[in-house]
């Protein structure tokens, strides 16, 4: 076990810990502003994907694809959003949860349609090409640093408006108390709205970036939705804050887990058993740590403020 | 006197710097009604949840029966015998009138959560919700659902459903709440009838009611007890009528 | 006081009504389960046999989860794991040669019971939308478990050599013996959480639902109450899944995999939530819907996925409640 593949490990944790942020963020804000559980949430990520994979093919250029995906996943919240959503917030999380199953099912199914069941790839852009050594001989691919750099950026920036801005103290004080925030007199509806579409476009903008190192495939956004229902249990219903750190714990766990959970069992196991039962143990470990969490502080390791 | 059904010594809560509960201690003996009342804002609400164990208090005992219940959840309290009604109408919609009395009595019976036999048809425990319901006198709309009950219907509802519980004492948070002229009446006139009966702690903003009713009245202000007394002795209290009764008594 | 008086007579005749609905639906219902078979023989449609025990099986899943969530008002979205618990302790059983329905059961009771007590130890402590993702992830857990049993066939499941014995006797083998099995334990399994939902338990079960604050001030523990419904409706769902795994003769991940959580809910909405029977109805008005969607289109998903979409918009109380508008409507 060297000290470097522990590096890389390290930096794919917190790679797929950032990208689960970007999903977790718009889900835990809808779920703490609007009590509203959205299941369709991961699929905003795989269309985000598609949306990318598309467009860069369409235009040629990675950033113009990105941006225009990015556009494209915005007006799909806000379509969904005025068509279905907004029907659904006085109503009972059974309702919710059925609807939006339902639409799980149509957009999965749709995309399908339209691009086939097969996975589709999407070339890294030229100008994040290449690997940087980390010593050696070691190499670690310059765009999945540039992932990570767009996840701490897409953090820091969604961490300046929610706790600088007029919008971001409304959502703040919504996530704690809506009625007290509709009763200031603004417009419930509309702020709604406005997180709605935000989270929509950060979980399309966490596939457009995935797009590159995953494959993109009808239901890619399922595993990503629940991983996501993870980290906000563990961080705390409503809570950024938490979002974040429990998103990085989660993808640390669940990568260093994977890579590390076959030499423990190796210990006490012959190689192959030990093989077969790491791949469902190392898949179970952020249940497991989940379910701690919960036994220990039902609320979450950093709950939203003013939320109990 | 006999060993007081309720007791809370030295209670105190704060939020913060902000001292809600301020030492307050008082007792409510066997078959007393004593009345807790006090402005808005002095907190009545956070004691009523700190004797029902909604709330836990940063220091204090709370002992029910002369057992010390200090901690203990709402559930473990009501089976130690303390009932109470809510200032905001709780009641199970979905079941009729008889149902929810009759599930408040099931909790006291000895097989409280029993698998099988129906419930609806549960003789034992429909005679003792229906004596609850008749004792409050809503007997005729013992079928209904309670969800169709009018506001002071629920209000009755309410207390129906603590004395079928076979309470040794009753936390009664604002009966009168939100209900007319007439209905306050019937709910004061009610309450006279279980007085001697059980030991009630009542909150209530209802001056004329609470000064017919109680046998002490306690007045809380800012967090604090500062007078404790018969209606009479309540009534020229100079502290009480400096801090509470002033504007009235000018 | 007087539209009491004219109310009340109306609202015992609308109670009359719902009661008499209540015990000859099911009736009704089990006398064409139980003839179904016969008109498939008759017919020479015999593969219709397979479909109708499937919505007896699941039948009985849904069932259970009406307990906890239509009469205890959890929404329990990983209730498909208790299915594939039960379906891979058959499958583990039968393929150990110890596959005797007389030892599968106790087993599979026995092992959904421990995974719902502790699951539902963890998952009970939390409430709303912290619920149904907790038991989300539950279920996951459960999936990501069995593929990882690569002893059993990993990700691409475990076809089973022979269904269960039956004290020996192979009477499983005979579709139609195995479907009047199966509806037996239907009936079974109907007629328990009937009386269960009926009882002092139940009552306070639905109290808790309601207004969990007010049944808690009675002295009941909620949670107690919650996780004894919990276990009862895991070991149900286990049962059918030790049905459904001789059922396919096969059992795989899928079994668990969270859509089949999900369209259970669909089931039990569909036929109306805690009206119980409601539950065996939906189930077979989801398989239905399968099978005819399914031979319409390969994309069958997109016009189901719309129609769950349409049905919450546009209606409330499901089929059972469609029901009974119908014939209690005239009241």
């Amino acid at each position: 076990m060297s000290f470097t593949l522990l590096t890389i490990q390290i930096l794919n944790g917190l790679q797929l810990g950032l990208l689960l942020f970007l999903v977790a963020a718009g889900l835990t804000l809808v779920f703490g502003v609007m009590d509203f559980i959205n299941l369709a949430h991961g699929v905003q990520y795989m269309v985000g994907a598609y949306l990318a994979a598309a467009l860069i093919a369409y235009t040629g250029s990675f950033a113009l694809g990105l941006v225009l995906a990015l556009a494209g996943a915005l007006a799909i919240g806000l379509v969904m959003e005025g068509l279905i959503f907004r029907h659904l917030y006085g109503r009972s999380h059974l309702d919710q949860v059925l609807a939006t199953f339902g639409l799980i099912l149509v957009l999965n199914e749709g995309v399908k349609m339209i691009w086939g069941a097969a996975p589709i790839s999407v070339g890294v852009p030229e100008a994040l090409q290449g690997s940087v050594s980390l010593g050696d001989g070691v190499l670690y691919p310059v765009y999945r640093f540039a992932i990570i750099a767009a996840g701490l950026a897409v953090a820091a920036g969604l961490w300046l408006v929610i706790d600088r801005t007029r919008i971001g103290m409304l959502v703040r004080a919504g996530a704690s108390n809506a009625p007290i925030v509709s009763a200031l007199g603004v417009d419930i509806n509309r702020l709604f709205m406005i997180v709605f579409a935000c989270g929509a476009m950060l979980a399309g903008f966490a596939g457009a970036m995935a797009a590159p190192i995953l494959s993109v495939e009808p239901g890619m956004g399922d595993s990503v939705l629940i991983l996501a229902f993870v980290v906000i249990v563990i961080g705390g219903i409503g809570s950024i804050r938490g979002a974040f750190a429990a998103a990085l714990i989660v993808g640390l766990l669940d990568t260093l887990g994977r890579s590390y959970s076959v030499d423990l069992l190796r210990l006490f196991l012959p190689p192959a058993a030990a093989r077969g039962v790491a791949g469902g143990l190392s898949s179970m470990f952020i249940y497991i740590l989940m379910a701690v969490v919960l036994f220990f502080r039902p609320e979450g390791l950093l709950p939203a403020r003013g939320r109990s | 006197m006999s060993e007081p059904l309720i007791r809370i010594e030295g209670l105190r809560k704060s939020f913060g710097a902000l001292v809600v509960t301020d030492d307050v201690s008082l007792d409510v003996a066997p078959g007393e009604l004593h009345a807790l009342i006090g402005p808005n804002g002095a907190g009545k609400t956070t004691l009523i949840h700190q004797i029902a164990g909604t709330l836990q208090p940063n220091a204090g005992r709370i002992l029910i029966g002369g057992v010390d219940l200090s901690g203990a959840s709402p559930a473990a309290r009501a089976r130690a015998g303390l009932a109470r009604t809510f200032q905001i109408t709780s009641i199970i919609p979905t079941l009729d009138v008889l149902g929810n009395v009759a599930l408040a009595a099931q909790a006291r019976s000895p097989r409280a959560l029993r698998l099988f036999g129906r419930a609806a048809t549960d003789e034992a425990l429909n005679a003792q919700a229906r004596a609850a319901i008749a004792a409050v006198g809503l007997s005729a709309r013992a079928g209904a659902p309670a969800g169709m009950l009018s506001h002071g219907e629920k209000r009755v509802l309410e207390i129906a459903m603590a004395l079928a519980m076979e309470p040794k004492a009753i936390l009664l948070d604002e009966p009168m709440a939100g209900v007319g002229r007439e209905e306050s009446a019937r709910i004061v006139e009610l309450l006279l009838g279980l007085k001697g009966r059980y030991a009630m702690l009542l909150v209530e903003h209802d001056m004329e009611a609470v000064f017919s009713l109680a046998d002490r009245i306690s007045v809380l202000v800012y967090g604090s007890v500062i007078a404790t007394g018969t209606p009479d002795a309540i009534r020229v209290d100079p502290a009480v009528r400096a801090a509470y009764l002033g504007d009235e008594a000018a | 006081m007087s539209a009491e008086a004219t109310s009340a007579p109306a609202a015992a005749a609308r109670a009359r009504s719902r009661l008499a609905l209540s015990t000859t639906a099911p009736l009704v219902m089990l006398a064409l389960f139980a003839l179904l078979p016969l008109l498939a023989i008759a017919t020479g449609q015999t593969h219709w046999l397979s479909l109708i025990n499937r919505i007896v099986i699941l039948g009985i899943a849904a069932l259970s989860l009406d307990l906890i969530l239509g009469v205890g008002g959890l929404v329990s979205f990983g209730h498909a794991a208790f299915i594939g618990l039960g379906a891979y302790t058959a499958g583990v059983m039968v393929d150990a040669g110890r596959g005797d329905l007389l030892l599968v059961v106790p087993a599979a009771l026995l092992v959904s019971a421990v995974f719902a007590a502790l699951t539902g130890a963890v998952s009970l402590r939390t409430k709303g939308v912290a619920f149904i993702m907790i038991t989300l992830a539950f279920g996951q857990m459960a999936f990501f478990f069995s593929q990882a049993l690569y002893a059993y066939g990993g990700d691409d499941g475990l076809t089973l050599p022979e269904r269960s014995t039956v004290a020996g006797f192979p009477i499983l083998a005979n579709k139609v013996t195995f479907f009047y099995v199966s509806l037996g334990f239907l009936v079974a399994a109907y007629l328990l959480v009937r009386a269960v939902a009926g009882s002092r338990f139940g009552r306070a079960l639905q109290g808790a639902r309601d207004n969990p604050v007010r049944v808690g001030s009675f002295g009941f523990d909620v949670f107690r109450i919650r996780l004894g419904a919990y276990v009862i409706s895991g070991m149900l769902a286990g049962l059918s899944g030790v049905l459904l795994a001789n059922q396919a003769e096969f059992v795989s991940p899928a079994y668990m995999a969270w859509q089949r959580s999900g369209e259970l809910i669909f089931m039990i909405i569909i036929g109306g939530l805690g009206s119980l029977w409601g539950a065996v109805l939906g189930a077979a008005a989801f398989l239905l819907l399968e099978e005819a969607l399914s031979g319409f289109s390969e994309h069958w998903k997109l016009g189901f996925g719309v129609l769950i979409v349409l049905f919450v918009l546009f209606t409330r109380g499901g089929l059972a409640d469609l029901a009974r508008r119908l014939t209690g409507g005239r009241a």
